[in-house]
């Protein structure tokens, strides 16, 4: 009997973007693909434990699913991420996470750690393409397998993206459950607020506090920057004076940018996690253009240490000023200062 | 034009002479203090790594000396420091400060626009003699290597290091006043002699390196006079960031022949570290095998708080520690350091280290 090799996919990081197309290139190289399960309180200890207290709160989650995988998969799959894009980092913890695995945790599995690396000139499906044909010779000598098996992974990925285009939520996306669509800016009489952050840390509804359910619960429409076209992005991200060399960093002024700009919305909430590098530097640009806009914006930052009652405060509170202004300044700012809180 | 640069250790000296030599009127911050951390911290944003806002304090102090114009270097990779210069000017146009920033970008990005922008600085000045202010800053970056590297291995063998102290200080000032390069030569050689007739102790100090991040390894300020730290507790320290070394690699791409360790140490970092991280990751990591191999007694990494590429090399040093049994000690700097806590660390360390190099030298002589 032919027994069908393990490959364990964390689910963290960038999980929320490419596990569409991961997914479907190891299963139809005839792999089994384990997922972990979603972010609880077990995995969440166990990589607080086996990484540096410094590191931010997505790497110690990403460390904690990949513990968790380590003795019940035969290879996991940890790309080393250098450029998606041409000429844009993510981020130095993505291109050095394989080898921070190999020394924190033991008893690892193979690691199938090939590179992605869009370089100067590359683009973000040859990117992928390079790296998963690499992957694809651990596990199999077959080479048209792999190249059929990456057709398909591409097709599921851009399949994926329309999903998201479409207005569909990225959770509901990756889900493939049939959602009634939700139209970006609807006229209802709802708060509509733009949610800015990292793909891991809004759609990873323990590590996030369920914000967008929270969100919902409050009455507000959710808008992500995932609901923005790549190219939407890319042309507020131009108005930039320096072009922004890191690719989520970019998503996020370029999404806040049309969220503050575009004033179809009530507010902003911008979610961070402590520690990170490159949001210090966007998050600051993004509050000046949005105290300068008078758009109502917050400001959340996340560790492993956040408590849900201050969120829970916080969320209330922000909502009920959003309400307010809307009701009672007629959206001219009251005593010449804009609802805004950070 | 009154143009201005933030403070890296030493490199006022070199930019200094570079630019005095282009025929440019210079305005220097006043030294870092902490009215400096002060000023910077109120402005910058919270989480911005250490040297953002050291930079941001001595932009508003030069301003305050009459400065008009700030040099930046920028950068496109996936560290921090490529989109300092965006972020300050935007800080510094809100505060209602009237100051102009030209950001020398890597060449790679864009040639032209280096050169148009030196153009701009400098004005019709011909390119052989902005080859000979070059030469003339290279000249004096060399001999403030020279001096400190000099220091660095004297103040633990000295009786008197504050003495050597003296004389490291009055070398630097000479060196950044002096007029041309035969006289920074005779500056070198002057202090040379002068520490080399200095009372010596008749001891074996520890040797401790020093990795990290480049502000924080060359800024005294920044770490809290490590090295002197280290020295006046009796160490001898060598570390893996030179500026002449940094700016032959950089900025001339290699060009001249600067023989120098933690330029080869740097392929060390593998299998370690596997892949280029930004800022000085797999330096940090190459250097620390390299101390390791050369029988240091321990390696110190500095970095200010939330460093990314020096966060990755530090989690990786535990399989390194199991390679080459080596001591090691992280500080991650920023503006809430209470010195006394690092003192109290260092003593610690060193103890241990000490401690750990004696039993190594017994175990050695019970094999012989």
């Amino acid at each position: 009997m032919i027994k069908i090799k393990k490959v364990g996919i964390p689910r963290a990081l960038l999980y929320y973007y490419y596990f569409p197309l991961w997914n479907e290139f190891f299963t139809r190289l005839g792999c089994e693909v384990v997922l972990s399960p979603e972010t609880n309180k077990a995995i969440l200890d166990q990589g607080i434990k086996s990484t540096l207290s410094e590191v931010c709160l997505p790497v110690k989650v990403y460390f904690g699913h990949a513990a968790y995988l380590a003795g019940r998969v035969d290879y996991l799959f940890v790309p080393r991420i250098t450029r998606v894009e041409a000429k844009e980092y993510i981020c130095p913890k993505f291109m050095g996470i394989p080898d921070m695995l190999r020394a924190r945790i033991n008893k690892l599995p193979p690691l199938i750690d090939t590179t992605v690396d869009a370089g100067k000139e590359g683009n973000p499906v040859q990117c992928w393409a390079d790296c998963l044909r690499e992957a694809g010779k651990s596990l199999t000598a077959d080479r048209k397998l792999i190249e059929d098996a990456l057709d398909a992974a591409l097709e599921a990925q851009e399949f994926f993206w329309k999903r998201l285009n479409s207005g569909l939520i990225l959770p509901d996306a990756i889900k493939g459950i049939g959602n009634p669509e939700i139209p970006l800016y609807s006229h209802s009489k709802h708060l509509r607020i733009g949610l800015i952050g990292h793909p891991y840390n809004i759609y990873d509804p323990y590590i996030s506090m369920n914000l967008i359910k929270k969100l919902r619960q409050l009455g507000a429409l959710v808008v992500t920057p995932e609901s923005l076209a790549a190219d939407e992005i890319e042309e507020e991200a131009a108005s930039l004076s320096k072009r922004l060399f890191w690719t989520l960093g970019k998503r996020m002024i370029g999404s806040a940018f049309r969220f503050i700009n575009s004033q179809k919305l009530d507010g902003v909430i911008y979610l961070t996690s402590f520690g990170c590098g490159p949001e210090a530097l966007v998050e600051e640009l993004v509050a000046r253009i949005a105290k300068q806009q008078n758009m109502p914006l917050m400001m959340l930052t996340i560790d492993e240490h956040t408590g849900e009652a201050g969120i829970n405060t916080r969320l209330e509170a922000f909502t009920e000023m959003i309400v307010w202004r809307k009701k009672y300044a007629h959206h001219i700012p009251p005593y010449g200062e804009s609802v805004h809180c950070r | 034009m009154r143009i201005t640069y933030p403070h890296m250790g030493n490199l006022y000296i070199v930019v200094r002479a570079l630019l005095l030599s282009l025929g440019l009127d210079v305005v220097l911050p006043p030294p870092t203090t902490r009215r400096t951390v002060e000023l910077g911290v109120r402005h910058s944003p919270e989480f911005a790594c250490f040297p953002f806002k050291l930079n941001l304090g001595n932009y508003l102090e030069a301003q305050e000396n009459g400065a008009d114009t700030i040099l930046m270097a920028g950068g496109v990779g996936p560290c921090r420091f490529g989109y300092y210069a965006q972020v300050q000017q935007r800080i510094l146009s809100d505060l209602g400060v009237d100051m102009e920033m030209v950001v020398l970008e890597p060449p790679d990005v864009s040639f032209q626009e280096v050169k148009d922008k030196i153009r701009y600085l400098v004005g019709d000045l011909s390119w052989w003699q902005i080859f000979k202010a070059v030469r003339f800053a290279w000249c004096k970056a060399r001999a403030v290597d020279k001096v400190e590297e000099r220091l660095l291995k004297l103040r633990p063998r000295v009786a008197d290091p504050l003495l050597l102290e003296k004389l490291y200080r009055e070398a630097l000032q000479e060196i950044d006043g002096a007029p041309d390069r035969r006289t920074v030569q005779r500056v070198v050689v002057d202090y040379q002699q002068k520490t080399g007739k200095l009372k010596k102790r008749h001891n074996k100090p520890l040797r401790i390196g020093l990795v990290g991040e480049i502000f924080t390894v060359l800024e005294p300020f920044a770490n809290y006079e490590i090295e002197k730290r280290l020295g006046l507790l009796g160490v001898e320290v060598n570390r893996s960031i030179w500026l002449s070394v940094w700016i032959n690699e950089h900025l001339f791409g290699g060009l001249l022949r600067v023989k120098h360790q933690s330029v080869h140490d740097k392929d060390l970092a593998s299998p370690y570290l596997n892949s280029f991280v930004g800022g000085h990751g797999v330096e940090t990591v190459g250097c620390t095998v390299g101390f390791a191999r050369r029988d240091y007694d321990g390696v110190i990494q500095l970095a200010p708080l939330t460093c990314m590429p020096e966060i990755v090399a530090h989690s990786v040093f535990p399989a390194l520690a199991k390679d080459y049994d080596i001591p090691l000690l992280t500080f991650y700097l920023d503006e809430h350091s209470g010195e006394a806590g690092i003192q109290t660390r260092l003593e610690a360390f060193l103890d241990l280290a000490a401690a750990r190099s004696s039993k190594k030298t017994c175990y050695e002589k019970s094999i012989d």
